[in-house]
């Protein structure tokens, strides 16, 4: 259909990249998030209705049970997603996004023969390729399908770099010839690069990454919309690349990294010193009712909570915990790390889901000074982000993030499932400490018997 | 093709809006932002409707729609998983009776 002229559908699209703006400023801020990501939903809507209206367009009805299916098969998984597990869901939006961007740089291809629109078409087709394997591989590392740690192997950096060359080479063929042979050679060196740049990323800097390829589909949509000559997609993508580019360098400076660290520092070795394996050395094993009398009986007690209290679902549990050492008398607070569960600002979610109230939630940098006055700090599940290992041990793959200094605290207690190495793959020295003890089990399980013991008390 | 100065125009424009407007964002908000910035990228569902509306091959078709496909996941799957984590956030002030339960009828 035509019904729209060329002037009112120049504003509807103006009014939809408006509303994105106004989207990404609202998302900014506690208060106006919500409305914010509201009117950026409002402006997907306005944009879509006005292609309908506007474009002169084959297949409808096709179009819309595409937009059908991909609905039904949306909405249901981000409703019903553990929160546990929406990062995943957010690489995996995001590489989907960059597949589509992709697709129709490939389509367009026959449409033009502008040399820079070929350009234009050569930059969406790579980004886009690199964002969707790039994400599957996030994807898989964050449900631990493949390996968190680095995966390297010998003549990778060789291999790279004949993967940048060779998808240099095929994107000046195109540009000269408009080959749709050497637009699909460029896609599948464009996904090869996206599995190369992520596999050798350490699990605990698969967020960042997130991030960064976020911004690649950013970039990949604003050039999709030079192929097009569609303003909004040219405005949409190049916000999202500017503000996925912020974002990435901020949440990279919250863990004490740099973002280039943080793509190639394995291939600079020392990364991967890790252990797998776990260690026999003795530590101090406790019971649910000792830990009870520890908490119980202190002044004041800092919980740590890591991804363990989140993947055992304990963030309930935990919430309960808290508010009986309340009513006991004990001061409780809890200290988040800025990288706590998968993601920045994701452990925040799981306990404001779990009705923990908000003054009780200390960042890092409020935390720290606080530690020397506390009598016990409760470690759940969390083991990276109170490693010393990222003060101590140059080379450690979590060298120089910022920790919580739980070791200034008069008693630190660990809640874990086993011995096991953290995200990082790195062994953590605290937990042989003297001043430490350990309660072994689920997350849950050993916070629901440490609740009954304090009950109890 | 547009006129590439205005084209360059809007995109140094565009950049920086987007620097501005996330610079002083707090690290609890960081996962949400991702995500919804991640759901506007999912736009390219405009671009895909283009594609597939032009398309005349049965395989053209094919990809195009598959496109459409992908990008409508993108886009609605973003704005409704960012909702959601944004929900929790505003819940403890609200203090709704429903959790979870919700209106899609689960």
């Amino acid at each position: 259909m035509s019904v729209l002229g060329p002037g009112w559908t120049a504003l509807f699209y103006l009014a939809a990249a408006v509303c994105f703006i106004l989207a990404l400023k609202g998302l900014s801020s506690p208060r106006t998030a919500r409305r914010g990501n509201a009117i950026g939903a409002t402006g997907a809507l306005v944009a879509v209705l006005t292609v309908f209206l506007s474009a002169k367009l084959e297949n409808i009805p096709l179009i819309i049970a595409a937009v059908a299916v991909g609905s039904a098969v949306a909405v249901p998984v981000a409703r019903r997603v553990q929160m546990t597990q929406m990062p995943q869901l957010v690489a995996l939006f995001n590489g989907v996004g960059g597949g589509a961007a992709a697709l129709v740089a490939v389509l367009e291809l026959g449409h033009s023969d502008d040399p820079w629109v070929r350009l234009a078409v050569t930059f969406t087709m790579l980004v886009g390729a690199v964002s969707f394997a790039g994400s599957a591989v996030t994807v898989g590392k964050l449900q631990e399908l493949i390996s968190t740690r680095p995966l390297l192997f010998p003549g990778m950096p060789v291999l790279m770099g004949a993967v940048v060359v060779g998808a240099v080479a095929a994107g000046g063929l195109v540009v000269a010839t408009g080959s749709v042979g050497w637009a699909l050679a460029l896609l599948v060196l464009g996904l090869v690069a996206g599995l190369l740049l992520v596999l050798p990323v350490g699990g605990a800097d698969v967020p960042i990454v997130i991030s960064l390829l976020n911004a690649f589909t950013g970039l990949a949509v604003a050039a999709s919309g030079i192929v097009l000559g569609n303003v909004l997609l040219l405005v949409a993508g190049t916000l999202v690349g500017a503000s996925g580019t912020i974002l990435t360098k901020v949440m990279a400076a919250a863990m004490g990294r740099g973002v280039t660290g943080i793509m190639f520092g394995a291939f600079r070795g020392g990364s991967t010193a890790g252990s797998t394996v776990q260690s026999d050395r003795p530590v101090r094993s406790s019971s649910p009712e000792d830990v009870a009398v520890q908490l119980g009986y202190a002044q004041r007690v800092v919980i740590v909570p890591g991804y363990g209290l989140a993947v055992a679902q304990g963030q309930h549990t935990i919430a309960e915990l808290a508010t009986a050492l309340a009513a006991r008398g004990v001061e409780v607070v809890f200290a988040i790390h800025p990288v706590a569960g998968r993601m920045p600002g994701h452990m925040n979610v799981l306990l404001a889901e779990a009705n923990v109230p908000y003054e009780a939630l200390k960042e890092l940098e409020e935390a720290n000074p606080e530690f020397p006055n506390t009598d016990v700090a409760l470690i759940v599940g969390a083991n990276d982000v109170v490693n010393p290992a990222a003060k101590s041990t140059p080379g450690a793959p979590i060298y120089g993030m910022p920790i919580l200094e739980v070791a200034q605290a008069g008693q630190v207690v660990f809640l874990k499932r086993s011995m096991r190495p953290g995200f990082a793959g790195i062994e953590n020295e605290l937990l042989f400490d003297p001043k430490t003890t350990l309660l072994f089990g689920d997350a849950k399980d050993s916070l629901t018997r440490v609740l009954g013991a304090v009950k109890a008390l | 093709m547009m006129d590439p100065i205005t084209l360059l125009t809007v995109v140094v424009l565009a950049v920086f809006v987007g620097f501005e407007v996330v610079s002083k964002v707090t690290s609890k908000l960081h996962t949400p932002l991702m995500s919804g910035a991640n759901a506007i990228h999912g736009i390219i569902l405009v671009g895909a409707i283009i594609v597939a509306g032009q398309a005349s091959d049965p395989w053209l078709l094919t990809v195009a729609l598959i496109a459409v496909v992908l990008a409508t996941v993108n886009l609605v799957g973003g704005f409704v998983v960012t909702d959601r984590m944004l929900e929790m956030f505003g819940s403890r002030k609200t203090n709704r009776p429903r959790a979870g339960a919700g209106k899609d009828g689960t």
